[in-house]
């Protein structure tokens, strides 16, 4: 169990900064305190609030909620993993499922014992529910202090942040060929669509391709 | 970003998280699904990349960006921390944009 939490604290660290970011570029991108605070309180899923927030930004809601329900997409397979983590009285299972991002389940699956393993997902998921929002608030509310975000090349936290996110899903070639397919079709679609169709269509190409193999 | 779309995003990830749990339970997901699950935030998280760095009001434009998009990749593929990886990227892009 001490490896469980120490594993928990150190990814939890790595996370609020990337909350801490999201809070400032939510702030930048025309969010209200409260309005970040809802979305990482209420959708608790970080790549898709940073693109819902970026295309949102661009003039786009519909595409900026489409897109990020679509990166969330790999949650559902998260949570039938997560399934027999979240067991016990229907409550229970409710505030669990809000828990299902990356980082609990990873932790968890690392242990056969399934004990250990609901200990991982819980210590780590709430752990990181309550650093999350902290920091989301923290960045928001730092943002107006910080004054011009480009000075400090902030802007560059952004896709940084995806970039970071994106590194460990590169492992096989068939990954890094949708990758690439995937850069490459909003490139091209950029000029001739408004902002947020060229990154969903991206997603939809994709969804063809593979369905063609 | 208005409060429906902040609601909607909240309540359409909220489903997409609870499914497994509540209705699934113990099942595994089919292959086709899972296959789409994993590759479809891989395409969309790329798109953004290229989005982030290299567009301007629908333009495709190349600036300091650029910079810190080189910094982030190099910084993790040094299996840097998540944030030396932001911290870099945007002090690259800083420098690039001072000079």
């Amino acid at each position: 169990m001490r490896e469980v939490r120490r594993k928990a604290v150190a990814v939890t660290v790595a996370v609020c900064v990337f909350g801490l970011s999201f809070g400032v570029v939510a702030g930048e991108s025309g969010l209200s305190v409260a309005q970040a605070s809802a979305m990482s309180l209420l959708v608790f899923a970080g790549a898709s609030q940073f693109a819902a927030v970026g295309i949102a930004a661009a003039g786009n809601p519909a595409a900026a909620v489409v897109t990020g329900l679509l990166l969330n997409s790999r949650l559902a397979a998260f949570g039938v993993l997560a399934a027999p983590l979240v067991v016990g009285p229907w409550w229970r299972r409710l505030l669990g499922a809000q828990l299902v991002v990356d980082e609990p389940v990873a932790l968890a699956l690392e242990h056969d014992d399934t004990e250990l393993a609901r200990s991982a997902f819980w210590f780590t998921g709430i752990l990181l529910f309550v650093s999350w929002n902290v920091v989301t608030v923290l960045g928001a509310a730092a943002g107006d202090v910080l004054g011009d975000p480009t000075r400090l090349g902030l802007d560059a936290a952004f896709p940084a942040v995806f970039v970071a996110v994106l590194a460990p899903r590169l492992r096989d070639g068939g990954a890094r060929r949708v990758a690439l397919g995937g850069a490459a079709v909003a490139l091209a679609l950029t000029p001739v669509l408004p902002a947020g169709l060229p990154v969903l269509l991206a997603g939809a190409a994709v969804v063809l391709g593979d369905r063609r193999r | 970003m208005s409060w429906t779309a902040i609601l909607v995003l909240a309540a359409g990830t909220y489903a997409l998280k609870v499914a497994g749990p509540l209705l699934l339970a113990d099942r595994p997901l089919p292959a086709a699904v899972s296959h789409l699950t994993e590759h479809l935030p891989v395409a969309l998280l790329a798109a953004l990349i290229v989005v982030n760095v290299a567009v301007t009001d629908e333009h495709l434009v190349l600036d300091a960006r650029l910079a810190g998009f080189v910094a982030a990749v190099v910084a993790v593929r040094m299996r840097s921390s998540f944030l030396v990886v932001v911290v870099v990227a945007c002090a690259a892009t800083a420098l690039a944009r001072a000079l």
